[in-house]
C-alpha cells in the first residue's frame, strides 16, 4: 500500500515503510533490517556512537535544529548521578504532523533511535513523552514498547551487552508548551509545564535534577541510520550545514497534503508546486509558512530556495519544524494570522508577564481589525507589542506569537490595511 | 501483574472512556496494582501526579474534588497543588462532561479547509453550544488547538478515538456511528 501522495522525488530514509502495516510489528521490522544498527551500536563504545552522529551532522529536527551529537557529548561521563533520555514526541506546533506518522507506521524505527541513544549517553532509563491527545498513536507506541522488552531490547543486559535501559512512555495532558525541553521536563516532574531559564541546561540539570538529553522523535529515528551506514552516507544528502533528509509536513491549501522526505537541499518552491501539486484548481498561493505557525509567513516570490536551515534563513524565514502551511486566495490572511495568534495566547503558560500579557493584546487587536473596528494606530500598536515580547522571555513561546503578526505585517501590509480602512478583505471568495 | 499491563505502558493509557463511572472506586484491585507500576517508574512521587491523575480520569472520567483530595493523599502533595497542576493541563476535565466529549480541532491547518463548519454541524446536530452537554448527558463539543494531524482535516477526536478527514457532511454519520 503506498503512503497517500508519495513522490519519486523524495529520499525516503525514515518514511520509507510509512502505509506499510506490516512494518508496524517488531517481527515485520526486523525483516526489513530493523535493530541491526543496534546491535552494531553495542558493539561500539558509547562515545564512539557519539561521534559518528556528531560528524554525520545531524541537528534537531524538533525546530531549533542544534547538532544532536554535540548535544549529546554534554553529557557528564562519570557515572556519579543517573542520566536520562526525554524522547519529544509532544508534536503540537500547528502545522507539523510528522512524528505522529513516524510513531504510527514505524514505531521501532523511533525505539531503536531512543535505544542507541540512552546507550550513548549513558543513560539507564530513558522516557517518551507522547502527546496525550494522540489517542491512536499511543496505543502503537505501547504495544510496540512491550515488544522491545519481550525481545530484549529494552530491559536487562540489551542482547548480552551488559547494558540495561528502561523505557517508560509518558502521557502528555494538553499543553503546547510541554513541547519546549525544560517546559517538558518539569512536566514529566509532575508540575505544570513551565519553561526554565537556561542555563543550567538539560545536561547538567534536567529531568529529576539530573543530567538529561532531550531529543526529537524525527531526530532520533534518524539515528539507527547514521549508525548502521555511517556519517559520510548520511552526508550525501543536504547540505554542508544541514545533512540528510527531513520530513516537511504540508497542509493547508494544497492538493497532495501530506508528509514529504526530502534532501535538505531539495527546492522549497518545488515542494510545495511539484510534490504537494500546489494549490486546488483555480486558486494562486498567497503565502507559505515553511515550518510550523512559530515561523515567518513568506511570500511566494520569497520561497526559490532550498529547505536547509540556512536556505530557509536566507530567504527570510526559517525551517523550525518542517510543518508547511500554505495559504490560498481565498483564505482571509488575517484571521489566519489571528487563529495563530490565539493559539499561543491559549497556550502562554502564564509565567513571563511579556507573554502572558502581550499573546493576548495582540489577539484582541487583530479580533478588533478583523470585525472592521480597527483603527489606524493599530499597526504601530501591533508591531509595539510585537518588539516587547520578542526575546524577553523564559521561553521562545512569546516569540513565536509575535512572528505571524510582525512577519504579516512587513510582507502582506495591504491586508492589514484594507481591513482598517475600508473594512474590506482581500481574500478573493 | 493482574492485568497484565506492562509497567512500561502504565502511565500512558488514554483516559476518555465511553462507560463512566464518577464513583468508581479510585486505586483499588486493578487500579492498586497500575499504581504501584506507576511509582515504580519514577524517582519520587511528584513526578507520578500525571500519570495518576490520568488514571483517574480514566476511571471516574473526570477529575472531582475529591479526587483530587484523594491523589494529594497518595502523593503526599497539597490538594492545591494537585488542582494547580490539573487545571493547567487541557486534557483534565474539571467539570464532567457527557459521555461522548467532541473535540474538534480548529487549528490553522483544519481552520483553513473547513473546521469552522465541521463545529456548527456538530453543535446543531447535538444541540448544544461550545462546552455544554446535551440535554441527554451524551455529547460535548470543545473546540481544541492543533490536533497534529494537518494533513488531514478536519481532525476529530471523539473520547479515545481519532477521525481524520472530517468534513461538515460527514457528521451526522459521525454521530450515528457511536451508538
Amino acid at each position: 500500500m503506498a503512503y497517500p501522495h508519495a513522490h519519486p522525488r523524495e529520499v525516503r530514509l525514515l518514511s520509507k515503510y510509512f502505509g506499510d502495516e506490516d512494518a508496524i510489528g517488531i517481527e515485520g521490522w526486523a525483516e526489513r533490517g530493523g535493530y541491526v544498527a543496534l546491535e552494531k551500536a553495542l558493539e561500539m563504545g558509547p562515545d564512539e556512537v557519539t561521534e559518528v552522529v556528531k560528524e554525520s551532522g545531524l541537528r534537531g529536527r524538533g525546530g531549533a535544529g542544534f547538532p544532536a551529537g554535540l548535544k549529546w557529548s554534554f553529557m557528564p561521563k562519570d557515572g556519579k548521578r543517573p542520566n536520562y533520555l526525554a524522547c519529544n514526541a509532544d508534536e503540537s506546533e500547528p502545522g507539523t504532523f510528522k512524528d505522529r506518522e513516524i510513531m504510527r507506521w514505524t514505531p521501532h524505527q523511533m525505539i531503536e533511535g531512543i535505544i542507541i541513544c540512552s546507550y550513548a549517553i549513558r543513560a539507564q532509563h530513558a522516557y517518551i513523552y507522547i502527546r496525550g491527545e494522540m489517542v491512536d498513536v499511543v496505543r502503537v507506541v505501547n504495544d510496540a514498547v512491550v515488544e522491545a522488552y519481550r525481545k530484549g531490547y529494552l530491559g536487562e543486559n540489551i542482547l548480552g551487552s551488559g547494558y540495561d535501559l528502561e523505557l517508560t512512555v509518558h502521557l502528555g495532558a494538553g499543553a503546547y508548551i510541554a513541547g519546549e525541553e525544560t517546559g517538558l521536563l518539569s512536566s514529566l516532574e509532575g508540575r505544570r509545564a513551565e519553561p526554565k531559564v537556561k542555563p543550567p541546561f538539560p545536561a547538567q540539570r534536567g529531568a529529576f535534577g539530573m543530567p538529561t538529553t532531550v531529543n526529537n522523535v524525527e531526530t532520533l529515528a534518524a539515528v539507527p541510520h547514521i549508525v548502521e551506514n555511517g556519517a559520510d552516507w548520511y552526508r550525501q544528502w543536504g547540505t554542508e550545514k544541514s545533512p540528510g533528509t527531513k520530513l516537511f509536513s504540508c497542509c493547508g491549501h494544497l492538493q497532495r497534503p501530506g508528509n514529504y522526505e526530502v534532501s535538505l537541499d531539495f527546492n522549497l518552491k518545488e515542494l510545495v508546486y511539484d510534490l504537494c501539486g500546489g494549490p486546488p484548481e483555480g486558486r494562486q498561493l498567497r503565502a507559505v509558512i515553511p515550518g510550523g505557525s512559530s515561523v515567518p509567513l513568506m511570500t511566494v516570490d520569497e520561497i526559490d530556495c532550498d529547505v536547509s536551515y540556512e536556505g530557509i534563513e536566507a530567504a527570510g524565514s526559517l525551517q523550525g519544524s518542517g510543518g508547511l502551511i500554505a495559504i490560498d486566495d481565498s483564505a482571509c490572511l488575517l484571521r489566519s494570522i489571528r487563529k495563530m495568534v490565539d493559539f499561543y495566547a491559549h497556550e502562554s503558560c502564564g509565567q513571563c508577564t511579556n507573554c502572558r500579557e502581550g499573546t493576548v493584546w495582540l489577539a484582541n487587536i487583530l479580533r478588533r481589525i478583523e470585525r472592521g473596528d480597527g483603527r489606524e494606530e493599530d499597526l504601530p500598536l501591533l508591531l509595539d507589542v510585537g518588539a516587547n515580547m520578542a526575546g524577553r522571555t523564559i521561553c521562545p513561546l512569546s516569540d513565536s506569537a509575535a512572528v505571524p503578526v510582525v512577519s504579516g505585517i512587513q510582507k502582506f501590509e495591504e491586508e492589514f490595511v484594507a481591513h482598517i480602512k475600508d473594512g474590506t478583505c482581500t481574500a478573493v471568495r | 501483574m493482574s492485568d497484565g499491563l506492562h509497567p512500561a505502558v502504565v502511565s500512558a493509557q488514554p483516559s476518555q472512556r465511553d462507560e463512566k463511572n464518577p464513583d468508581a472506586p479510585l486505586f483499588e484491585g486493578e487500579y492498586q496494582d497500575r499504581l504501584e507500576k506507576i511509582l515504580s517508574r519514577y524517582p519520587f512521587k511528584r513526578a507520578a501526579l500525571l500519570p495518576v491523575l490520568n488514571m483517574a480520569q480514566q476511571v471516574r472520567g473526570w477529575i472531582s474534588p475529591d479526587t483530587i483530595k484523594r491523589v494529594a493523599e497518595i502523593l503526599e502533595l497539597s490538594p492545591a497543588y494537585v488542582r494547580s497542576v490539573a487545571s493547567f493541563y487541557t486534557m483534565f476535565q474539571l467539570r464532567p462532561a457527557g459521555k461522548y466529549l467532541i473535540q474538534v480541532c480548529t487549528g490553522i491547518g483544519c481552520d483553513l479547509c473547513g473546521a469552522e463548519d465541521v463545529v456548527e454541524g456538530l453543535l446543531k446536530a447535538t444541540g448544544t453550544r461550545i462546552g455544554e452537554t446535551s440535554a441527554d448527558g451524551k455529547y460535548t463539543v470543545v473546540e481544541v488547538e492543533c490536533l497534529a494531524g494537518c494533513g488531514f482535516p478536519t481532525m476529530v477526536q471523539i473520547n479515545d478515538r481519532m477521525y481524520e478527514n472530517v468534513k461538515a457532511e460527514d457528521v451526522e454519520g459521525l454521530l450515528k456511528e457511536l451508538d
